[in-house]
């Protein structure tokens, strides 16, 4: 376990360090830009620019001004190019907000994936699976902008069942939370929903032709029992490994759009807005922040992958 | 086969519809086996003789298998007994073990957990601790040392043959009246072979266990068999004692099966011999006798499916499919002053 952590930790620093380098790099080969003079304004003097430009560094070297950077972002004192505010502190404020319509979307995404994926497989073949297999073909294929401009259409400015924007905070009102969150959670879950239900069809179905699963029959166990203790079960180890690296995905910057559309002030709004403004400090913080999550959701996706499987110990790369 | 039959299958056949047209996979197979006896069945992959036996508890029930015949197990019978009534007849009265124990058990739950669930699918009064001291038992009773331990480990933390003594206490978990062993000791080493089938004919003997072989190693058969069967292409082409099939057996395709047996109380042959060919596919059957391409004693009546009967009247259990007269045969399956099939 202390191994594991201690080269989890390790490889954590290294994915995050390259992708700090990328972003400042990228960031840095955009000809024509200079955030000096975006700082002052258009039509502000040389003299301004120049002072602005001393001021924050950036006549300085490249590595200096990375290593600038970094050490503020990890002390909390980034402030932002556009408007000076503090980027960590916009950060921190956003997460529950990305945090919920996340979770929000995961609850619906596997309660539904899981559910048509069991009936598909337990009914494969049957008209109920090829319905299911249109419907989640269908589901893969919406791209997400349309999907949410279709129910922002019909369902919130055309009938007002839902609101169109906003977000209200858990601690304030529940209701008007999940109220609030529904359409933007339809909006992410629905492409997941048709692809986890496909991936667990196909599981299943594998599993189905395994000999433990002749066994389980052999002993006189019930259908259901077989398809819910040996099949199911050992059908749900892979999608665990999915789940994990899609969530962490999608805390870290998958729900970008979603939060912009349905005005979702969470931290991929702020990722929006700040590339919109080209501003280099949050999208630095903001690609960290969505990085640290992916690491961190891969770690876990092995602790639990040991878990599930008694075969996989801890780290082993015996998958 | 003196006793009552304890389970009698008469013509059980299974044809399967599959993307590449129908085929037969077992083609009218036919015994009976009373309690204590062992019976083997023996062939090549593909011969159909697991088919013929997973039918037996409704294993093989699809939606593209026809499946007809009888197979009664006392009064009841199972061949379109309903799904209710064969989940009560499996692991209940009939145990089944089966080729490779690592594929067998389910890799992520503990052998202990996988037998108390055989417990308690068919007695769900018995507690989890009462049906957990009972696998205790079983894993005891063949032959695992430090079964206290060994129950709450998972099936890859046991050897090959370790789990397949699991298997078998599991199989038995209920104490069944037939036990079905399908190539139990294939995927073993040979030592480990000899531990399994000394296993299993000691709790035949000793439960008084109707206990089914499929195999195809005629090794395995002599060491247990009372009754043995021989499979070809989905049929029973030659059936009898152990010593009529051993010492006269009537059917082309057992000389060869015994002719490339290897003997250790023999000089080694320069080479081993074998049956010249490949099995034929089950999609296309020879017409007649199905091993006619294959059997350098063929000719022109081969063309015509020999039915299976008794051609000795000093044997008259003893059957076979094939056209020779026994005067022939005896002459025939002599090479090299052993039985074998000319190559």
């Amino acid at each position: 376990m202390a191994a594991f952590a201690v080269r989890r930790l390790g490889s954590m620093v290294a994915v995050l360090l390259a992708v700090s380098l990328l972003t400042f790099l990228v960031f840095n080969v955009i000809p024509a830009y200079d955030p000096a003079e975006v700082m002052a304004g258009k039509g502000a003097g040389p003299q301004l620019v120049q002072n602005i430009r001393e001021e924050w560094g950036f006549d300085e070297s490249l590595p200096q001004q990375y290593l600038a950077m970094m050490g503020k972002i990890f002390s909390g004192d980034v402030v932002s190019y556009q408007g000076q505010e503090n980027v960590d502190q916009r950060i921190l404020e956003g997460i529950p907000a990305t945090l919920s319509l996340c979770a929000g979307a995961a609850v619906i995404w596997m309660a539904f994936g899981m559910f048509f994926g069991y009936l598909s497989a337990v009914r494969a073949g049957g008209l109920l699976d090829k319905a299911l297999t249109i419907l989640a073909v269908v589901g893969i294929s919406v791209p997400i902008i349309w999907l949410a401009a279709v129910m922002l259409e019909y369902l919130s400015y055309k009938t007002g069942l839902f609101p169109a924007q906003g977000y209200v905070k858990l601690t304030e009102d529940p209701v008007e939370w999940a109220y609030h969150l529904i359409l933007p959670w339809i909006a992410v879950a629905v492409t997941l929903v048709g692809f986890y239900s496909r991936v667990l069809r196909s599981n299943m179905l594998d599993a189905m032709d395994e000999g433990y699963v002749r066994t389980a029959r052999a002993k006189g166990l019930s259908e259901r029992q077989v398809m819910t203790r040996h099949v199911l079960r050992n059908s749900l180890i892979p999608i665990v490994t999915l789940f994990g690296l899609d969530f962490g995905a999608l805390v870290g910057g998958g729900a970008i759009l979603t939060e912009k559309i349905f005005g979702i002030d969470g931290v991929g709004f702020y990722a929006v807005e700040s590339i919109e403004n080209l501003d280099l400090p949050p999208i630095m913080a903001i690609t960290l922040f969505g990085a640290f999550f992916v690491v961190l959701f891969n770690a876990l996706v092995d602790i639990a992958y040991a878990f599930l499987d008694p075969r996989v110990e801890l780290g082993s790369s015996a998958r | 086969m003196s006793r009552e039959p304890l389970l009698s299958v008469r013509d059980l056949r299974v044809g399967f519809a599959t993307e590449d047209g129908p085929l037969q996979a077992v083609d009218g197979v036919s015994f009976d086996l009373a309690p204590g006896e062992v019976l083997a069945i023996v062939g090549e992959s593909g011969s159909g003789k697991s088919v013929a036996v997973q039918t037996i508890v409704g294993l093989t029930r699809s939606p593209g298998a026809r499946i007809e015949g009888s197979a009664r197990l006392g009064e009841t019978e199972l061949i379109g007994a309903s799904d209710a009534e064969l989940r009560r007849v499996r692991g209940e009265r009939i145990g089944m073990v089966f080729q490779d124990p690592m594929t067998s058990f389910n890799p992520v739950y503990r052998v202990g957990a996988q037998i108390v669930e055989a417990i308690r699918a068919h007695r769900p009064g018995v507690g989890k601790g009462e049906a957990h001291r009972q696998a205790v038992e079983l894993l005891d009773s063949v032959g695992i040392p430090d079964p206290e331990r060994r129950v709450n480990a998972y099936p890859h933390e046991l050897s090959g043959g370790m789990r397949q003594r699991a298997m078998i206490a599991m199989a038995l978990a209920l104490d069944p009246e037939v036990l079905i062993a399908d190539e139990p000791t294939t995927a073993l080493d040979v030592t480990v072979q000899a531990q399994i089938l000394a296993l299993i004919e000691r709790l035949n003997r000793a439960r008084g266990l109707a206990t089914i072989l499929i195999t195809h190693d005629f090794g395995v058969v002599a060491e247990a068999a009372d009754w043995v069967l021989v499979m070809y292409a989905g049929r029973v082409v030659e059936e009898g004692t152990l010593d009529q099939i051993f010492y006269d057996p009537q059917h082309p395709y057992t000389w060869g099966l015994l002719g490339s047996l290897t003997r250790i109380d023999r000089p080694r042959p320069r080479r081993l011999p074998q049956i010249g060919g490949l099995p034929p596919s089950l999609l296309d059957l020879p017409q007649g006798c199905s091993f006619r391409p294959r059997c350098p004693h063929a000719f022109d009546r081969c063309a015509e499916l020999p039915a299976l009967d008794a051609r000795a009247p000093e044997a008259p259990k003893h059957r076979d499919r094939c056209w020779l007269d026994p005067e022939a045969k005896r002459e025939r399956r002599q090479v090299e002053g052993e039985i074998g099939l000319e190559s």
